[in-house]
């Protein structure tokens, strides 16, 4: 495989593009799983809070406006192909980058530089996560996670020996927890195996799956389930309590189950670009 | 569908009913973690409050930036829970309706029942929608706040869904 440059610069611009993008235009999928749950929807008042949300988007794209006032905690997402050769400093680069898109499209500050001082927020940092991959291109994904879900999300360290029942009670436990509270409809994304810190991450990377009809057999089951609590869009009752469940398994220990669970509001937002 | 000035009065807060939609206009503040923090110490520190709370509405709201020739940015509510351990003694000192989503701890209902008031939500995840009900928008209090913020808003048929109403009850069932 032939070596690619990449400059720093180039990595700059395409982060500020993809955070504005991710805060201004909805996903695709998630605004078709959402029209989707509108037509499907019974309870008049959940129709109309799922008309609200579909309205929401198309507004937010006509006048440039972020979907939620949450723009969100930035995570970066980076697969780097490992015949790929970054020219300046990378970390800056992507920090800089969202600085940019965020100020450039009014988006909010609301990042605190200290978790216990508090104090005045801004924009940066965001969280980076990087994979090495085969091949030499850069994979960039910007996915503004809003703090409303983030909030609600629960790791268990369930046993090795824990049924299946086990893990899908924990599951819908978690979503139920949140109740109204995240912005239902939701997406559900489940980390399962690994290690404490990187179930959380499955989980999070679940989320970047398009919402589609192509789910196991476990999904589909634990999407029917969670539907039948009755939470509802915006925890008002309804048959939609989620758009989709998406699972992300992981080898583990023989000691071992972690299970994680991650909630995205209904504005579920990333956008990618592959250089 | 109810209109309601926030010109308020115990008798237009005593006939609302959980699950009743509501147009609301006139002045309301928002008010969000730091800024409940901040007017929950004074209020317990004995000292005059920097904002009238007597008879206010407080949206629990930080919006984005404001992108030129528009009022506000996106505004939309978030999770009024967090407030609950400030929110009795706000309500105490005469704060009547609250906006936010989500449910509210039996604190609050409490709060609310013993003085009179009531607890709404509005489109969650919908800031860019409900923008367009806020007329203006300026930052009054803690400006250093940011987002955080107290801001003066004034709304114009602003849409409610009635949630805890004066008598304590609640639209939401523990699931």
């Amino acid at each position: 495989m032939k070596m690619k440059i990449i400059l720093a610069k180039k990595i700059e611009s395409v982060v500020a593009e993809l955070a504005v993008a991710a805060n201004l235009f909805l996903r695709k999928d998630v605004l078709a799983a959402l029209k989707k749950a509108y037509l499907r929807e019974r309870n008049l008042r959940a129709k109309k809070i799922l008309k609200a949300v579909i309205d929401n988007a198309v507004y937010a794209k006509k006048e440039k406006l972020a979907i939620c006032q949450d723009t969100g905690l930035p995570i970066v997402f980076l697969e780097i192909g490992q015949d790929v050769h970054i020219q300046g400093a990378l970390n800056a680069a992507v920090n800089r980058g969202i600085e940019s898109g965020y100020k450039k499209a009014f988006l909010r500050k609301s990042i605190v530089k200290d978790p216990l001082l508090r104090g005045a927020s801004g924009f940066s940092p965001c969280l980076i996560h990087i994979d090495i991959v085969a091949g030499n291109k850069l994979k960039i994904t910007v996915l503004p996670k809003g703090f409303g879900c983030e909030n609600k999300s629960q790791l268990k360290m369930l046993k090795p020996t824990a049924d299946i029942r086990e893990i899908k009670d924990f599951i819908i436990r978690s979503v139920k927890d949140a109740g109204p509270d995240a912005c239902p409809p939701y997406i559900i994304g489940v980390g399962i195996g690994g290690t404490a810190d990187y179930a959380g991450v499955l989980a999070k990377k679940a989320l970047l799956r398009k919402i589609s009809s192509r789910n196991s057999k476990l999904e589909k089951e634990l999407l029917r389930q969670i539907n039948k609590t009755g939470i509802g869009p915006m925890g008002l009752g309804g048959i939609n309590t989620a758009l989709a469940v998406h699972l992300k398994t992981f080898p583990t220990h023989i000691a071992g189950l972690p299970v994680s669970v991650n909630i995205s509001c209904h504005a579920l937002r990333s956008a990618t670009k592959v250089l | 569908m109810r209109r309601l000035n926030t010109l308020l009065t115990d008798n237009n807060i005593r006939i609302l009913q959980p699950g009743e939609e509501v147009l609301l206009s006139g002045t309301i503040y928002t008010g969000r973690d730091q800024a409940h923090k901040r007017l929950a110490g004074i209020i317990k520190s004995g000292k005059a409050l920097p904002v009238e709370l007597r008879g206010a509405v407080i949206y629990y709201c930080g919006p984005t930036g404001t992108p030129k020739g528009k009022a506000i940015g996106s505004c939309g509510p978030t999770t009024a829970s967090r407030m609950d351990g400030f929110s009795p003694l706000l309500i105490a000192a005469g704060l009547k309706l609250m906006i936010g989503k989500g449910n509210r701890g039996q604190e609050v209902v409490n709060a609310i029942k013993k003085h009179k008031g009531a607890y709404f939500v509005t489109y969650a995840g919908c800031g860019a929608l409900l923008s367009k009900f806020i007329l203006k928008a300026k930052p009054v209090f803690y400006p250093e706040l940011g987002a955080e913020a107290i801001y003066k808003l004034q709304v114009k048929d602003f849409p409610l869904i009635v949630a805890i109403d004066s008598t304590g009850k609640n639209i939401y069932k523990k699931v």
